[in-house]
């Protein structure tokens, strides 16, 4: 399952503002630190995201990259 | 083109304009208050603007702006204005950014008067803001000498990244006199590459700044400016000798103040008493060579100024002791009489004859 | 999969000194993103002003300059009037730095009509100076210089500047917006994107004041924080358009 939502944990501060935004409530704050002793936020359960971009827009960090699955192109009508 | 006869004030802004400056920023106040008026004709005449700011401190940080855009700026002012930039004058040291400023002074402290004075020689040479610094620091005597100076003070800004003064006074502001613009031949300057003017087609992001939060940063970017100031200290130190060959006693002075001494010198003589003088053009670099060579074989120093005795200090620093240095100045906006300095002539010579 | 959201080459790849939940960090992304999105990163000088903000030129990912406390408005003025046609210029200022010791800047800035476009990043506090009381710091508000909550008798009211300098014929768009919550920031991103659509069209000066949080100086967590500018803030620094020449406002 590829991710929809990726986090680049070495720049995140912990804040937890996405984890507080996210609709589906699957983002947390892992429970080990980076290199800067913060908590990473992440997601466990990816196949819950519905790839919204609350998490990424209230992200005062530019932490988080979100996928979408590209949709199915409609049938030339 | 020919002699013109025109105002101090209006010298200034013409010469500026003729050094290819396209932008002031700037204050009403007397008694320098006619050059902004004539810019704010004249500039668009060239392409240029002429832009009055809220205060001297928004007029002295529209300079920085436009100076880290890399154009040819200047600000012009009158003591409490130039006070007010300070803090400006400083940031454009730090962020190595060319501009002139003209201060055109006038009698103080507060709000003072509106005459001439020479009151403000240690706000512009010994620096009067915060920081390690000095500012290269004109200090025309005669409307011509202005035209002159301005295309210098330009190519020096630009070609040491940093702000330079032109120092008048209320009476060269306001006085009026023949004078020429020759054709100015621009220097082969160095293309200012580092100019916050987009990054469209010229490299990656540039920066104009003075904030360095790392001491060693700060330390190494300070070892960079005053190996600056040395070089111009080497390169840049302008004086006018006068009369000194001959001499038994010196005066020095500068400005308008040098030009009366000048009748008290031929009086002097006239009475048997050999004056010179020493006459300062740039105040910072200060000219110590004319010392070294006259303070072991003349009798006497005579510092006249507009002031309660500034540039004195720095006269007895350069003659080290070696000789007695006198001071005769003028407060508040009075100009000191010729005769007045003979007297004081006369009063050093000890009144020998 | 689909990249729908990813980093603004807006901003540069280095991870900011902002306090942990400081939304000076989305705020800046809302700048890049419209910027990148207009393509005029490379036709932009940014103004970084002083305060917790000053390290913006650290991030932008365009020309910057470094303005003395207070006088962004009018180093912006100087670059603006000297740059050629089709140059952008923008200050990124606090409340500290704008309501405060540069309010007679950004008052002649708005009323020469400069085309400008002003970040107004409004957090009712001085931030990087450890938490003092700001012109727009609430009554009622604890801060290290008004330790028992801001007095009108003693220290005066709140200042709203949007309100202030709509009054001005050279403003072109001013608004308030907020950083508090998804819909907000949403919001926002559209008026800083107005923002400098009104500063392309030549049409005057521009200024966005963002309500912002300072968790650390609060004493609140990030979350709480957002919650205390919906609370708090917004009520006494209303949200909306206060001048839009476009639409006749």
């Amino acid at each position: 399952m590829e991710p929809r939502v990726v986090f680049n944990e070495d720049v995140c501060k912990g804040c937890g503002l996405c984890v507080s935004v996210c609709p589906k409530n699957i983002i947390s704050l892992a429970d080990y630190l980076n290199g800067k002793g913060y908590r990473p936020a992440t997601v466990l359960e990816q196949d819950k995201c519905i790839s919204c971009q609350s998490c990424a827009i209230i992200c005062p960090d530019q932490v988080i990259s979100v996928y979408r699955p590209e949709r199915k192109k409609k049938s030339a009508s | 083109m020919g002699k013109v006869l025109m105002k101090g004030n209006e010298v200034i802004a013409e010469a500026a304009v003729h050094a290819g400056c396209k932008y002031l920023f700037s204050y009403p106040i007397t008694p320098q208050s006619e050059l902004v008026a004539y810019m704010a004709k004249r500039l668009p005449e060239v392409g240029g603007l002429f832009l009055q700011a809220e205060s001297e401190v928004a007029a002295i940080n529209m300079v920085y702006g436009a100076a880290s855009a890399g154009v040819r700026v200047m600000t012009s002012s009158s003591s409490p204005g130039v006070s007010l930039k300070q803090e400006g004058i400083s940031y454009l040291v730090g962020s190595e950014l060319p501009a002139v400023v003209v201060n055109i002074m006038r009698g103080g402290p507060g709000l003072g008067s509106i005459q001439p004075a020479q009151s403000d020689y240690f706000q512009a040479t010994k620096g009067g803001g915060h920081g390690d610094y000095q500012i290269p620091v004109y200090a025309p005597a005669t409307l011509q000498e202005i035209v002159d100076l301005m295309r210098d003070a330009f190519n020096l800004a630009d070609r040491y990244r940093t702000p330079v003064y032109i120092l008048g006074d209320g009476m060269l502001g306001q006085m009026m006199e023949p004078v020429e613009f020759k054709e100015v031949v621009n220097e082969e300057l160095p293309p200012k590459d580092w100019a916050t003017t987009a990054t469209r087609g010229d490299g990656g992001p540039k920066l104009t700044n003075s904030l360095f939060l790392d001491p060693a940063e700060l330390e190494e970017h300070n070892n960079h400016l005053q190996a600056k100031y040395a070089k111009i200290k080497e390169a840049e130190v302008r004086y006018e000798s006068y009369l000194l060959d001959d001499a038994d006693y010196v005066i020095v002075a500068y400005g308008t103040v040098s030009r009366i001494a000048k009748n008290a010198i031929k009086e002097a003589r006239n009475q048997g008493i050999k004056v010179g003088m020493i006459r300062p053009i740039t105040l910072w670099p200060f000219p110590e060579q004319p010392f070294i060579e006259t303070r072991d074989r003349v009798k006497g120093y005579l510092t006249v100024e507009m002031s309660a005795g500034q540039m004195v200090e720095d006269v007895r620093l350069a003659v080290e002791g070696r000789k007695p240095v006198f001071f005769y100045g003028r407060t508040g906006g009075m100009v000191p009489g010729q005769e007045e300095i003979l007297e004081k002539i006369i009063e050093m010579a000890g009144g020998e004859q | 999969m689909e990249l729908v959201f990813e980093k603004t080459k807006g901003l540069r790849d280095k991870t900011t000194h902002y306090c942990p939940g400081c939304t000076h960090g989305i705020i800046h992304r809302l700048v890049a993103e419209v910027m990148e999105e207009m393509g005029i990163l490379e036709d932009t000088v940014g103004v970084a002003s002083v305060g917790c903000s000053v390290l913006s030129y650290e991030y932008f990912n365009c020309d910057m300059t470094q303005a003395a406390h207070g006088r962004a408005p009018a180093v912006a003025t100087g670059l603006k009037r000297v740059l050629p046609e089709g140059r952008f210029v923008f200050t990124y200022q606090g409340d500290g730095d704008l309501a405060s010791i540069g309010t007679a800047e950004i008052v002649h800035a708005a009323a020469r009509g400069e085309n400008i476009t002003v970040i107004f990043v409004n957090n009712a506090i001085y931030g990087m100076t450890g938490g003092q009381m700001a012109p727009t710091s609430l009554l009622g508000q604890k801060t290290a210089t008004s330790p028992f909550g801001r007095d009108a008798g003693l220290q005066g009211s709140p200042i709203r500047i949007s309100e202030m300098l709509a009054t001005l014929d050279g403003a072109a768009y001013i608004t308030r917006v907020s950083s508090h919550d998804v819909p907000n920031i949403i919001k926002a991103k559209k008026a800083i994107r107005k923002a400098f659509e009104t500063q392309k069209k030549g049409l005057g000066f521009s200024l966005v004041e963002i309500l912002s949080t300072c968790p650390t100086n609060w004493g609140l967590d990030p979350l709480e924080s957002l919650h205390w500018v919906r609370d708090n803030m917004v009520p006494v620094f209303q949200l909306g358009v206060y001048k839009d020449v476009e639409e006749g406002k």
